[in-house]
């Protein structure tokens, strides 16, 4: 019953040249809203952080695992790069097939969900020495910053994944693989910031 | 191209509800703000009732509690906001409008669109099921400011607080995804030929409120996601007892809060310069300085939102600040209604029933807007902050916004959506019945808030320096008012639906405008035009010196013969 409607699609005929395409549109002005919404965490954390008079972490919190996490960070880093270069490489003409560009693609996922379970194990071990959502300030903005960004990385992952079983399909659309892109460049840019103002 | 229009046309619920066709989704939208205004509009009747004559068993509602009283002005404010201004003036006109008018057959994500609507429907439903559970509905102000909004203890609704949390943040992202779609659909899909300066002033004003929403909602998502932690997890964000800081949520929330002022008055300036252009056949004055006072008005929108907590001990050189801001914030304003009034000088003015919206929209604003002056300045606020003064003027900008506005913009493209015109003489009686009683309902407010009397007052019996005869005389006349302006939309109701059914049948361009959604049938078929159009000129070419009609509509190529299009 509710295919109905959406078996025709797209339904809009293009009448004029596309400087960018649709879905990169689309997904930038979702970006637009999450790098608001992610301004606004980061400065509640500083003013968080600027009221507690100078000791951070709290007494009896640990200290965030600053070495550690710069790997993780390096990796996802190297992710970005290897999603710009495939966009590169399909924009080229007849690239789609290209089972270099599909590895490339793989590669840069599997960066990706190494980032996120990697990160996933640093909060097991952070639970265990005692930092919880509800111990301290300190506490409850990491969880709820950090598990914000891997909501969106998740999710951006899936995306990927998305493109890439179509993509060895032979039928990515443009539009949505740039939407993914845009995606997973708002993912790799704004962790450094969140990276450097929560661990530091 | 007519092979990818084997649209399948069945007609079944099922079809309807699930549509991705952007005038179905927009008519929705349209409906369903509709019945929550009726929703909101009954709230104020019950709280109003309550404040002439306390204690009360108000006819059709019973005895108003404290509590419900809490839950009643929360939200009804919350409705008129979300439920009602943003759906219709944004998602409804923005749906129908934007593809009509800029030459497309539909939006560039209909499946969006349609997701859109659903989240939408699911936020209204989870809105109004918060009324029903233990507790009742969420009574901590349309602001909903921490502690008391945090704390189940302060605010005695655990269940209503959350759920009421929850309906706002769904709606945000109905919203998101509807200004999504109406962006890139006026970058990528208008009608060959046209140019920024063709698109109608309606649809750039719907296209800047969307990108201000997305611009300005991320900060209360944020907070909203911490507020929902405060309440149901634990977390201490708003917290002042474990270090928390409840002033930081004032600041989230009105970071968004203003913009959104904004959000839903672009709209409805839109409206009227679209209707008050076909109304005195004139171009409009200025069209780029409207469009770039616009986009001014929208980044300084961002700069203003202190100004909702001069008393919340924030550093007074601050407030120094936003005072400065906030006023400044007046002129651009000012500016745009200098300017349709120079659009209407030398027209040849037709009073039909939208003209009539359209005119009133731009007076009463400005009475709002001038009233805005006292509270923006930061030393005259400290007196008339939480008053009735406040109260009265927030609701001499919204009113005009929300309900004039939407009224101007329905009386207007009803024929177009309907394919019938409304009674003109039922819509002047609404439009008095409605205009008239609404200055009588809050000009009495303004001189009860200039008087003392504070905001969310239960009974004004146990204040004995408010409860003069005076003072209740004028509460008494603002409550009738009300009711006499509620029993007057009955009119509109009635001509909304007799219409439908017995209206004369308008034909494609009744009102002999210009803009694209006038050259297909009333109402437009699904995909909108047999052949889509093309544009070869500006919106508003009314009364062009040499052609023989006083219109030249943006479809008709430059050598063709005047008037040919009707
Ligand atoms: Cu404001």
């Amino acid at each position: 019953m509710m295919t109905d409607n959406t078996a025709t699609f797209p339904s809009v005929p293009q009448r004029r040249p596309v400087v960018i395409e649709n879905g990169a549109i689309g997904m930038l002005l979702f970006v637009v809203c999450e790098v608001m919404m992610f301004a606004g965490l980061v400065s509640a954390f500083n003013i968080a952080r600027a009221g507690a008079g100078g000791v951070w972490p709290p007494m009896g919190q640990p200290r965030l695992p600053l070495e550690e996490t710069a790997i993780n960070t390096i990796a996802l880093l190297i992710s970005g790069v290897l999603i710009a270069y495939t966009a590169q490489r399909f924009n080229r003409a007849k690239a789609v097939a290209d089972q270099t560009t599909h590895r490339i693609l793989l590669a840069a996922i599997l960066l990706g969900v190494f980032f996120v379970g990697f990160q996933g194990m640093e909060w097991l071990a952070l639970l265990k020495e005692g930092l919880t959502l509800t111990s301290s300030q300190h506490g409850s903005f990491f969880y709820l910053i950090v598990g914000m960004h891997a909501l969106h990385a998740v999710g951006a992952i899936l995306f990927l994944v998305i493109c890439w079983i179509n993509a060895r399909r032979g039928k990515m659309g443009k539009s949505a693989f740039s939407a993914a892109c845009v995606l997973w460049y708002f993912v790799v840019g704004v962790w450094p910031f969140l990276y450097l103002t929560l661990y530091l | 191209m007519s092979d990818s229009h084997d649209h399948h046309e069945s007609h079944g619920f099922m079809s309807y509800a699930f549509s991705t066709d952007h005038k179905v989704i927009g008519m929705q939208y349209m409906f369903t703000g509709m019945a929550m205004a009726l929703i909101g509009g009954f709230f104020a009747y019950a709280f109003r009732m309550q404040l002439a004559f306390p204690g009360m068993d108000v006819p059709l509602y019973g005895i108003v509690s404290s509590a419900e009283y809490n839950s009643l002005v929360t939200n009804h404010g919350t409705i008129m906001i979300f439920w009602v201004a943003m759906p219709v003036l944004i998602a409804a006109f923005g749906n129908f409008l934007i593809p009509l008018m800029i030459g497309c057959d539909d939006m560039v994500f209909p499946r969006l669109n349609r997701l859109s609507y659903q989240i939408f429907l699911l936020s209204a439903i989870v809105l109004i099921s918060s009324f029903f559970v233990e507790g009742g509905g969420f009574g901590g102000a349309w602001t909903s400011y921490p502690p008391l909004s945090a704390k189940a203890e302060y605010n005695l609704t655990p269940l209503g607080s959350s759920l009421w949390l929850l309906a706002v943040a769904l709606e945000f992202v109905a919203f998101l995804l509807g200004g999504i779609n109406f962006i890139t659909t006026v970058m990528n899909a208008r009608a060959p030929g046209m140019t920024m300066d063709d698109i109608p002033m309606v649809i750039w004003m719907i296209v800047l409120a969307s990108i201000l929403f997305m611009a300005s909602v991320g900060p209360l998502i944020a907070g909203a996601v911490m507020l929902f932690f405060d309440q149901q997890l634990g977390t201490a964000f708003f917290d002042p007892d474990r270090g928390g800081d409840p002033v930081l949520w004032q600041h989230l929330f009105w970071f968004f809060g203003h913009p959104e002022v904004y959000v839903v008055l672009l709209p409805a300036m839109g409206i009227t310069a679209d209707v008050m252009c076909v109304f005195a056949r004139k171009k409009l004055f200025a069209y780029r300085t409207v469009l770039y006072t616009a986009i001014g008005t929208g980044v300084l929108s961002f700069f203003v939102w202190a100004h909702h907590q001069f008393i919340s001990g924030i550093d007074p050189r601050m407030a120094n600040l936003f005072t400065v801001t906030t006023l400044l914030i007046s002129i651009p304003i000012a500016e745009m209604c200098f300017v349709y009034i120079a659009t209407l000088y030398g027209g040849s003015i037709r009073l039909t029933t939208p003209m009539l919206w359209a005119l009133a929209f731009l007076g009463e604003f400005m009475i709002g807007g001038v009233t805005g002056i006292f509270l923006g300045a930061s030393g005259s606020d400290i007196y008339l902050h939480d008053s009735y003064f406040v109260l009265a003027h927030f609701h001499y900008t919204f009113f005009p916004i929300a309900i004039i506005g939407v009224f101007a913009g329905i009386t207007f493209w009803y024929p177009k959506m309907f394919g019938k015109m409304m009674n003109e003489t039922m819509g002047k009686i609404h439009f008095w019945g409605t205009v008239i009683p609404f200055n009588c309902i809050f000009i009495p407010l303004f001189l009860l808030g200039i008087g003392g009397q504070h905001r969310r007052i239960y009974n004004y019996e146990h204040f004995p320096e408010l409860a003069g005869k005076s003072m209740q005389d004028m509460r008494v006349f603002a409550t009738v008012s009300l009711c006499i302006m509620l029993i007057f939309q009955f009119v509109f109701l009635y001509n909304f639906f007799a219409s439908l059914l017995k209206g004369k049948e308008a034909g494609k361009n009744p009102w002999k405008s210009n803009t694209l959604e006038w050259t297909t049938e009333s109402p437009p078929p699904h995909g909108n035009w047999k052949e889509l159009p093309n544009c070869y000129r500006g919106p508003y070419e009314y009364s062009v010196e040499g052609r023989e009609e006083d219109y030249w509509p943006q479809n008709i190529p430059d050598d063709e013969p005047a008037g040919g299009a009707a």
